[in-house]
């Protein structure tokens, strides 16, 4: 961890230090932003970790903690909501046994989030497992697919 | 090679999620296999291009054989083989995969302009876009035109902003150009965060070259010599292409120093956006690509004067930008003829919803929403009537089936209580509920509230609370008088668009709908049968056949029956998921 974190410092510091460009590096080597990074780059950069925390949480791009093996991601747009994208989500979080505030299993093993809008509206309601569009879908097909990566 | 055989297949957004790239791998191993005979098969090629607009029909394929132009719609990999033997060996096409009479009626009444490349050329490489004409007007601007003739002719050409605002792009230019300061910013905000939208996406995945091209004449008319995309990280593909054709850019000489051998200096860099609406906010971008969260300031000082690092900076929005090459080389006059006295041009529009041809289409402005709804988009999917269709977002508002031959443009919209935007436009039928829509809209203002102002991050909080209650059946008879009330206060106080706007969705429904709020207050009914709460689910035993379907289907048990008993639904136990009634094939569970 320490390496790629000093790489990343490396690479920011000669800009100044863009928290969010920091970030985004961090969270494409791990998944997440670890609470040590931010405490690393904080030292190491002479930027509050406070600072950190506001930009982490401010936008929805960033996870501070890891996310599951699988990940589910049920486009809520528009054009996804008027065709019934909550009705999914809902059947999905409660395939997973996930309450109303929870996004990970127990046992890390799934993520569902929802997303504003994918940019696949002519295709409502999208859902993404692990990056691959299912387009027009249903309840059922997500479903069995979720069912299908949790027997591997 | 005016006979070369080109296949081209549909590689947009929607054309990769229906696998236009396993259509695309189909191709290549068909051709080879079928012994097409050689000459041909050296000319063909199959290009990744972007998108060609009816995405539902995806995956599409043209195949240009012998002059002439075929289109095979919902391509699969397994149906290649045929084409490439019936079509390109034996020189008969497929007729029954062909595209249908819809399909011709989606593109007649559209111009294309900002798309017109798009889905023709391969966005993966610069000569494609060069071969077209492109890079021609930056070259000419730079070596022959003065900056202030490329902001008269922009001003002439009557182009507004295409991000929402409709600012007349020239004179935010002529602003940016006389602002006081060395150091100047072009930043082509493509953080489209609008849910229902995807035309910024569909360019710069389409034809990312033209965007650059824009930046160059722009940034050269502001005498800027740095420019920055500001762009959502949730568009992969997108990120991938522009930095490509950046790089393409700048192995021509096209970005960096002394670009097209002239004394003019630019480049671009990336930012990703991290995902926040209010980021397309021009003082929140500002904000987010200086690395801060991406809250608002009060204007002025307006960007143009104290923007990125307190410089000047022009933003401008991804189909504002791909306009400029197009009227750079054809002149103002010729965009000025299409569109309206006072918007002028095209626009694109995301055509989504409860339409029957969904897709991205770029029409002459002021043409009516008639026109779109059945000549382009065919009519409603489920051939229920149209009830509704909502423009703009959650800026937006909703405008009902009655105006019909409401102009698309600025104005007309604006008059109407809604906004052109950045071009979302989601059609509603019956079975949409619009008390439903306007608490969709505000739960997503009320996330995406930045937190700063008062009226707007408290404002929506109780506005949502309001509409959740209603939608529940705890409406209150005043709640209406209480919705426009507070929506007046957030619409006067808040300190950004996003806040301003925010009431828009309410505002609109709550008068071209009241009656639908009055059932939900008085009478405890959703009319649409969406609100869940609201809803009984029952089933007909006359009707049930005891298949079990329903019961297997329930996730809380609610259901009992046994073979050849009919079933029957606990109103205690049941959730309202609806579940049952989506799984029964006899159409015997009651949704009321």
């Amino acid at each position: 961890m320490q390496a790629t974190l000093d790489t990343i410092v490396k690479k920011h510091r000669e800009s100044g230090g863009n928290i969010i460009s920091l970030l985004q590096d961090t969270q494409e080597a791990f998944g997440y932003v670890p609470k040590e990074a931010v405490l690393f780059f904080a030292d190491e950069l002479g930027i509050a970790p406070s600072r950190f925390y506001g930009v982490a949480t401010f936008y929805a791009q960033f996870r501070l903690k890891p996310s599951g093996k699988h990940r589910v991601t049920a486009c809520c747009g528009t054009a996804c909501h008027v065709r019934g994208a909550e009705r999914i989500l809902n059947s999905i979080k409660r395939e997973l046994h996930l309450g109303e505030e929870e996004d990970t299993t127990p046992d890390n093993q799934f993520t569902v989030e929802k997303v504003a809008c994918l940019g696949f509206c002519s295709f409502a309601p999208v859902v993404l497992i692990n990056g691959a569009v299912h387009g027009k879908t249903t309840a059922d097909p997500v479903l069995k697919e979720i069912k299908a990566l949790r027997k591997k | 090679m005016e006979n070369a055989t080109v296949i081209r297949v549909c590689m947009g957004p929607a054309g990769i999620a229906a696998g236009g790239k396993k259509v695309i791998e189909a191709f290549s191993g068909a051709l080879a296999r079928a012994g097409v005979p050689a000459e041909v098969k050296e000319r063909c090629s199959s290009h990744q291009v972007g998108c060609v607009g009816l995405c539902a029909r995806d995956v599409l394929v043209e195949v240009h054989a012998d002059g002439a132009k075929t289109v095979y719609q919902y391509v699969k990999p397994d149906m290649v083989p045929r084409i490439v033997q019936e079509h390109l060996v034996d020189g008969a096409p497929v007729k029954e995969w062909l595209v249908d009479e819809a399909y011709d009626a989606f593109y007649r009444k559209q111009i294309k302009i900002v798309l017109s490349d798009c889905g023709r050329i391969d966005p993966e490489e610069i000569s494609a876009y060069q071969a077209v004409g492109g890079y021609e007007a930056a070259r000419e601007v730079l070596h022959s035109w003065y900056p202030v003739e490329v902001i008269e002719e922009i001003k002439l050409s009557g182009l507004r902003g295409r991000g929402g605002a409709g600012f007349p792009t020239g004179l935010k230019w002529e602003l940016g150009r006389k602002a006081p300061g060395e150091i100047k910013y072009l930043v082509c905000n493509a953080d489209e965060g609008d849910p229902g939208a995807f035309m910024d996406r569909a360019v710069i995945e389409g034809n990312p070259h033209s965007v650059i091209e824009g930046m160059i004449i722009g940034a050269y008319a502001l005498c800027a010599h740095e420019g920055y995309v500001y762009i959502r990280a949730e568009y992969p593909l997108a990120v991938e292409r522009l930095h490509r054709a950046l790089r393409q850019a700048r192995e021509q000489g096209f970005l960096g120093r002394k670009i097209f051998g002239s004394d003019f200096d630019f480049d671009i860099k990336v930012k990703l956006g991290a995902g926040a609406f209010v980021c397309g906010e021009e003082t929140a971008l500002i904000a987010s690509i200086e690395g801060q969260r991406g809250m608002p300031r009060p204007k002025p000082p307006f960007p143009v004067n104290r923007g990125l690092w307190q410089r000047p900076t022009v933003i401008n929005n991804v189909e504002t930008l791909a306009n400029i090459p197009y009227i750079i080389r054809q002149g103002c006059g010729w965009y000025a003829a299409y569109g309206t006295e006072k918007s002028r041009g095209t626009k694109v529009f995301a055509l989504t919803g409860k339409i029957k041809n969904p897709g991205l289409i770029e029409v002459p402005m002021g043409i009516t929403l008639g026109e779109i709804i059945h000549e382009i988009g065919g009519g409603i999917e489920s051939g229920k009537p149209l009830k509704a269709v909502q423009t703009g977002g959650p800026s937006g508002g909703c405008i009902p089936a009655g105006m019909l031959d409401l102009k698309m443009d600025y104005e007309s919209l604006a008059k109407v209580g809604s906004i052109v935007g950045s071009g979302g436009m989601i059609v509603l039928d019956e079975d949409d509920c619009m008390v439903n829509i306007a608490k969709y809209f505000i739960q997503f203002t009320q996330e995406e509230s930045c937190g700063k102002c008062v009226p707007c991050r408290v404002g929506t909080k109780r506005l949502l609370e309001i509409l959740t209650r209603i939608t529940t059946g705890h409406g209150r008879e005043d709640d209406i008088a209480r919705l426009e009330t507070l929506s007046a206060g957030i619409r006067n106080t808040s300190l950004c668009g996003l806040g301003q706007t925010a009431p828009n969705p309410i505002l609109s429904t709550i008068k071209y709908f009241r009656e639908e709020y009055e059932a939900h207050i008085r009478d405890k009914k959703c009319p649409a049968k969406v609100c869940k709460a609201l809803l009984t689910y029952s089933i007909d035993e006359q009707i049930c056949k005891a298949c079990g379907a329903c019961l297997k289907a329930c996730p809380s048990g609610a259901i009992t029956g046994a073979k050849k008993t009919p079933h029957r639904i606990d109103p205690a136990k049941c959730i309202r998921c609806g579940a049952c009634f989506d799984v029964c094939k006899f159409k015997s569970v009651m949704k009321e």
